[in-house]
């Protein structure tokens, strides 16, 4: 069952790789994601018994991140063939086995119950979304695949030995392999706290790496700067989430060890500082999707904040996971289209997108909104409930700061993103002869619609998720 | 005590490292090193057990042969041999790396081994490895240079990891060995990349993106 999630995708890409050249190879994607996103759900809603020594398993706090991910996917899939018909000059079938093994990969982490698989599933994901950054075949691509190769190698080199710390720390306090999360976090409080506080320090910095907190973002704008906007959904939704899970299981080991006070400061510290980071660097922003990579190292900073906070801030950052996921499909989509149409993403070279494709500049204009945290959307009611831990939990100064920065964010992203989108478009701009269609836009509204409702209401066996999720993330058994 | 002998000269190994100018002693020097490694797994244990002595093996193979081949070949086809100049001198870089070292025994202190290691250098060894790999990845310019780097970095994960051969040889194996094989393979063909496309490796040209 949980071999089916990785394995389904897997094959597929071989398919994929094998089938005939044409816009065929994009259409496996969607019918690929959509029975991941029904195998996900299947594995979420039925019980049954496991092998105690079974390798994977979808516990609640994967199968939460898991199910993100796959809808994720499924909308990008559903986008793919649409974009695809847009560049015929492009090769399709490296660009649908490394989006198959991008799934393949994140269902491996999600399911993954021991330290060295979960690091061997960011490795393996990192390999295969390297290609996608190369997808456009240009100088400033290769340059922002170098980086984000080099930069990402050296973040999992950090986390492998922060990874073998934590083992060490284990082997010191009397358990051996097989080193389960479960069985970690019910016995390890024999773990030496030195040992524990090194390895989570070296973890912070590694899979902080791949998440894109400051100062360890460098490889994010050029990465999402130079990629398609479909490849930057990915990134800035789906592997930024995986890492997140990463950290938050590494995390919940040390925290059931005694050292979750250490480990929360430290959190706390990057979570602002990441923010703040993103305030500077949107600030007079002049490329559209640099601004995005920025608000991802912001959101991405939020996550840390909310898991630092602890407490009933686990749950909504775990809940903001999803909203920022969510968001991020609505606006990397939209302003996909934005760009085509425009033919740059230079902010001077942009106006008046709302008159020249409405339904993308409505999207945009929305998913703005979204993602500044307004309401009635999914990231508004995430950062009301941190903030409102962080104060309850007496962390004034802290949530003081949040609070502060989000509002400077807001500023700032409006600042650079409504000039952009209203106005009048000037007849001396580039045209090209994109217009919005149903294949390019929907999926996009469908995230949008989905950030909407869940900003509203919860379904009750999500509700009952998340919490779950939450409990385990700090290490309660 | 030999053990602590080869972890010394895999610290000194580094200080060579970050001195050398020329690319082509660089890859040899990490080359030894990989080799010093192998040799620090096979004293560890007295016995050799089949797992112990495949690690050693595939460690020389891969460390010590098969990369620096592949790195060599992609610096035969270069004209230069010397690196441009780096982002710090040389004189700095040794200093830094000296004061690297420094820290890392004061951090050693901090976290004591088990009873059969006890008074041996692998962690501050370890930790000095990979800051050199760190150093060389970022200061120095052409691209090649920079996978030695990181070479080096993964040279003190793994010396680390040999701590973990005898109790946890699974996760070692499929860690260490995969992220060193997968990695270079990959930086190796987009090194291809960018040799084609810029007709040189400085990654100094690297450097339209910006804020």
């Amino acid at each position: 069952m949980y071999l089916a999630l990785i394995n389904l995708p897997l094959l597929a890409a071989l398919v994929v790789w094998f089938m005939k050249p044409g816009i065929r190879r994009a259409r496996v994607l969607p019918v690929i994601g959509s029975l991941h996103l029904a195998l996900v759900i299947l594995a979420l809603t039925t019980t049954y018994r496991l092998r105690p020594d079974a390798w994977f398993r979808l516990d609640p706090l994967g199968g939460w991140i898991l199910l993100v991910v796959s809808v994720l996917f499924i909308l990008c899939a559903f986008y793919a063939p649409a974009y695809l018909a847009l560049r015929p000059e492009r090769d399709y079938a490296v660009f649908g086995v490394c989006m198959l093994g991008f799934l393949s990969m994140a269902s491996l982490t999600a399911a993954s119950r021991h330290p060295g698989v979960l690091w061997v599933g960011m490795e393996a994901m990192t390999l295969v979304t390297t290609p996608l950054i190369y997808y456009n075949h240009n100088k400033r691509s290769l340059e922002a695949t170098w980086k984000f190769l080099m930069i990402g190698s050296v973040g999992l080199a950090l986390a492998l030995l922060g990874t073998f710390f934590i083992a060490y720390a284990a082997d010191l306090g009397g358990l051996g392999e097989p080193l389960y999360f479960d069985r970690l976090i019910a016995k390890g409080s024999a773990m030496p706290a030195n040992w524990l506080k090194a390895g989570f320090v070296l973890i912070l910095v590694g899979y902080g790496t791949k998440m894109g907190l400051a100062p360890l973002h460098t490889w994010k704008p050029d990465a999402y700067g130079e990629t398609p906007g479909i490849v930057g959904t990915l990134l800035a939704g789906g592997v930024t989430s995986c890492a997140f899970l990463a950290l938050v299981r590494m995390y919940s080991v040390v925290a059931a060890a005694g050292q979750g006070e250490f480990a929360r400061g430290l959190l706390v510290a990057m979570g602002l500082l990441s923010m703040a980071w993103a305030l500077v660097f949107m600030v007079r922003q002049h490329d559209l999707r640099r601004l995005l990579a920025y608000s991802s190292v912001e959101h991405v900073g939020i996550l840390a904040f909310g898991l630092g906070i602890g407490g009933a801030a686990t749950r909504f950052a775990l809940f903001h996971v999803g909203a920022n996921a969510m968001v991020k499909i609505v606006l990397f989509l939209a302003s996909g289209n934005i760009v085509r149409s425009y033919s740059s993403h230079g902010v001077q070279e942009i106006s008046g997108a709302i008159r020249r494709v409405p339904v993308s500049g409505w999207l945009f204009l929305m998913g703005f909104v979204a993602i500044t945290c307004s309401p009635p959307f999914a990231p508004f009611v995430a950062i009301f409930g941190i903030s409102t831990a962080a104060i309850q939990s007496g962390h004034l100064v802290a949530g003081a700061a949040f609070l502060v920065l989000l509002g400077g964010l807001f500023v700032a992203m409006g600042s650079v993103v409504l000039p952009v989108l209203l106005g009048v478009p000037s007849h001396t701009r580039t045209r090209t002869p994109y217009r919005d269609t149903f294949g390019t836009t929907a999926p996009a509204a469908v995230a949008l619609l989905l950030a909407l409702v869940f900003g509203l209401w919860l379904p009750r066996p999500l509700d009952a998720l998340l919490t779950r999720a939450a409990a385990l993330a700090e290490g309660r058994p | 005590m030999t053990i602590n002998l080869l972890l010394a000269i895999t610290m000194l190994l580094n200080f060579m490292l970050v001195a050398t100018s020329r690319l082509n002693k660089a890859i040899q020097l990490a080359a030894t090193q990989g080799a010093v490694l192998a040799l620090i797994l096979l004293l560890m244990h007295e016995h050799w057990a089949f797992h112990v002595v495949l690690m050693a093996l595939s460690t020389v193979a891969i460390k010590s042969v098969l990369i620096p081949i592949m790195l060599s070949r992609a610096q035969a086809r270069l004209k230069v041999i010397q690196e441009p100049p780096p982002y710090i001198g040389y004189t700095l870089s040794i200093l830094l790396s000296a004061l690297g070292t420094g820290l890392a025994f004061l951090l050693a202190r901090q976290l004591p081994l088990q009873a059969g290691v006890l008074g041996t250098l692998f962690v501050p060894a370890s930790l000095t490895t990979l800051f050199t790999g760190f150093l060389i990845m970022t200061t120095r310019r052409r691209a090649l240079t920079q996978v030695v780097g990181y070479l080096v970095l993964e040279n003190g994960v793994y010396l680390f990891s040999l701590l973990l051969v005898k109790n946890m040889p699974l996760m070692v194996e499929t860690g260490v060995l995969l992220d060193l094989v997968v990695g270079i393979f990959v930086m190796g063909i987009v090194i291809n990349h960018i040799q084609q496309a810029f007709d040189s490796q400085d990654t100094h040209r690297l450097a339209h993106l910006r804020d």
